[in-house]
């Protein structure tokens, strides 16, 4: 009866006795959430286009965030720094076609699963040799983003927004309604609906495959730079951020591995989640549940949904 | 020229049946295993043995587990690391329990311990599949983990947090801790990786390697031949964790002398994973090369620049190392992607057929 009272009740007590707590809880899922999902946006657009399940989002983050700081720090300007860098992603992208994906068209899921683990090893390499390996303040000032916090008085208590969460959410915002807008009204971003749906259906009415997909790793490198200066300018820009990309993977089970939507509902769910059971039930279990929560969460959605919310319907064939 | 099976004639099914039909491969096998008991424990050094004999074996074991799993039955995991963990805090809690105990059969046990967890963790497979399904054994590797690090009573309540590996005797010799020699111990994880070898070859073989491979293939046509789903994903889950289990407690009694939760981290499972893809899916031999590739490949590159007398930073060695192993990783996909297993069928074709092409 103890331990039914200490999960079922005893938590929700807590939330009522002090809602300011609980809202800022929820505030700080949010932003981590909105953060899990710029990267599970990344891996969504190179899954729909190729089905290749990048593994080399998480790194990409890294690689954006420190060539950008890295470029500052030899003395060109921020703004600049920032077109370089994009140039730099867009030749990442290129490069990843030309290499990696046009050599292993046609061979099965897991293979390019591999690859893009190669790459990751490569970039991580490419990385320290040519910015070294030790954590770097991310520009935030030069780059025009607002920092400080707002305090909010509700409900009897203070709550403190963190202004570059604010911005985050902003950004995160404006780029799921850009690509959608992409996605529905360009020329490109029909063709690159098309090849989602059927690379061969796509190739015999002339798109090119080739095209689509540079212009696909690019734009997951526009999200990830993005997302790097984000979670940059939160904490420090270094390899450790790697390890957001497995946060992005229970985001996009849960959100399904085709929907962009799904990624973004899912990474709040997944972070509001994470937060409130690592506050409120932690303590039950001896806390640090916040590394396996997010997964377990996940997987039980699935024994529901086995496509993920949002997901295409998995119809077999035989 | 000598590779060659012309008038080997197979008279009865059993020959028909043998794991190595052809004379050459009896022979190259026998020379194989007469090296690996007899020439290296009595000719090779120290380093050797413990730094790269030990290592390879055990990551062979590991890898053949993983390859049972995501090779023959095409269910794609991310857990191995775990699983290993399992078979390690599992015979440590076992041979502090009961000392008395032969140290051998505690490895098999811990094995047993892993193959349940392994189980229960496949139970979504039934579900799930795919790139879906690799993210529920995430779920696996972060939970364990955290137990490993939580749950004190599996490392008998250490300060350090670690486990330290107690001695045990095995026909009076010391097989672990610190006075086991290097060589005692190889003795030990190669008898134990080259029986597994010979029991996983023959699983695979015959009617539950089988139904893995149907259910690899196309897992709903396997049920509609009356293939049972559940038996068989869960039986892969549990082989498949046996062998990752040994491997871990292998890996922490024969190799490390003592581990932290961190040996078991989400790298080690993707480490293996690398040697079961490069090694080759759905293929035995391929773990073995696999393992040989993945592990001594970057023991090599970071010895090269020493060797070639180029002036660099131990820094900037291991980042060229990195660049090298992804590259390398792509390379071979591009070059070769169903693995060194492949090529190594290739190359005996080719030798079957010289001097001529075909």
């Amino acid at each position: 009866m103890d331990i039914l009272y200490k999960v079922f009740i005893d938590p929700f007590m807590q939330m009522g006795a002090a809602p300011d707590l609980l809202v800022q809880t929820m505030w700080e899922g949010l932003v981590a959430g909105v953060l899990y999902a710029l990267i599970a946006l990344g891996f969504v657009l190179i899954f729909k286009a190729s089905g290749v399940f990048n593994f080399a989002q998480g790194i990409m983050v890294v690689f954006a965030a420190l060539t950008l700081v890295g470029l500052y720090e030899r003395g060109i300007p921020a703004f600049v720094a920032l077109g370089i860098t994009i140039v730099a992603m867009y030749g990442l992208a290129f490069g990843v076609e030309r290499l990696v994906l046009r050599p292993l068209v046609n061979q099965p899921d897991i293979i390019l699963f591999m690859a893009t683990f190669g790459l990751t090893y490569f970039l991580i390499g490419l990385g320290e040799l040519v910015f070294g390996g030790e954590p770097k303040v991310m520009i935030a000032e030069q780059l025009y983003l607002p920092k400080g916090a707002i305090d909010l008085k509700i409900l009897g208590g203070l709550v403190s927004l963190q202004k570059i969460d604010i911005a985050a959410a902003v950004i995160a915002s404006i780029m799921v309604v850009g690509l959608g807008l992409f996605f529905q009204k360009t020329r490109i971003g029909r063709a690159l609906r098309a090849v989602a749906d059927s690379h061969q259906a796509a190739l015999s009415v002339g798109i090119s495959l080739e095209q689509i997909w540079v212009v696909v790793w690019f734009a997951a490198g526009i999200v990830a730079l993005a997302t790097g200066i984000m979670w940059g300018a939160r904490s420090d820009v270094s390899f450790a951020l790697q390890i957001l990309a497995l946060k992005a993977l229970p985001v996009l089970i849960l959100g399904g591995f085709t929907s962009i939507p799904g990624a973004i509902v899912g990474g709040v769910v997944i972070g509001v989640g994470e937060k409130l059971g690592e506050f409120y039930w932690g303590p039950l279990l001896g806390n640090g549940i916040e590394s396996w929560l997010a997964y377990v969460i996940a997987l039980i959605f699935l024994l529901f949904r086995p496509q993920g919310l949002f997901g295409e319907r998995i119809i077999e064939r035989i | 020229m000598f590779y060659r099976e012309a008038g080997q004639f197979k008279t009865t099914y059993a020959a028909d049946m043998a794991v190595f039909p052809v004379l050459q491969d009896r022979i190259g096998i026998g020379v194989i295993l007469v090296v690996a008991f007899v020439a290296l424990p009595l000719f090779g050094n120290d380093f050797l043995i413990n730094a790269v004999m030990i290592p390879f074996l055990v990551f062979s074991l590991a890898a053949i587990g993983l390859n049972i799993l995501t090779g023959y039955t095409g269910l794609l995991s991310l857990g191995t690391g775990a699983f290993m963990g399992i078979g390690a805090y599992a015979c440590y809690k076992l041979t502090t329990i009961f000392p008395n105990v032969n140290i051998l059969v505690w490895v098999i046990a811990s094995g047993c311990f892993s193959a349940a967890v392994g189980a229960l963790f496949g139970l979504p497979s039934l579900r799930i599949k795919g790139f879906y399904l690799a993210v529920a054994t995430l779920a696996a590797q972060f939970f364990l983990q955290w137990c490993f690090i939580r749950v004190p009573w599996l490392y008998n309540y250490n300060s350090s947090g670690a486990i330290e590996v107690p001695q045990r005797t095995l026909f009076g010799l010391p097989v672990t801790g610190a006075t086991a020699t290097a060589t005692t111990r190889y003795l030990v994880v190669l008898t134990i990786v080259v029986v597994m070898t010979w029991i996983a070859s023959n699983l695979v073989r015959g009617r539950i390697g089988r139904t893995w491979m149907a259910v690899r293939d196309m897992d709903i046509a396997a049920e509609l031949i009356g293939i049972r789903l559940l038996q068989t994903k869960l039986s892969a889950f549990a082989v498949s964790s046996f062998y990752c289990g040994v491997a871990g407690a292998l890996m922490v009694f024969l190799w490390y002398g003592g581990a932290e939760s961190e040996v078991f981290d989400i790298n080690q499972s993707f480490f293996v994973l690398f040697m079961v893809i490069i090694g080759g899916l759905g293929s035995l031999i391929g773990s073995f090369m696999g393992a040989a590739l993945i592990f001594i490949l970057p023991i090599i590159l970071r010895a090269a620049p020493e060797a070639l007398g180029l002036p660099l930073r131990a820094a900037t060695v291991e980042h060229l190392t990195f660049i090298t192993v992804g590259a390398l990783i792509i390379g071979f996909l591009v070059l070769e992607p169903m693995g060194l297993a492949r090529l190594w069928q290739v190359g005996k074709q080719k030798l079957r057929v010289w001097p001529f092409p075909y």
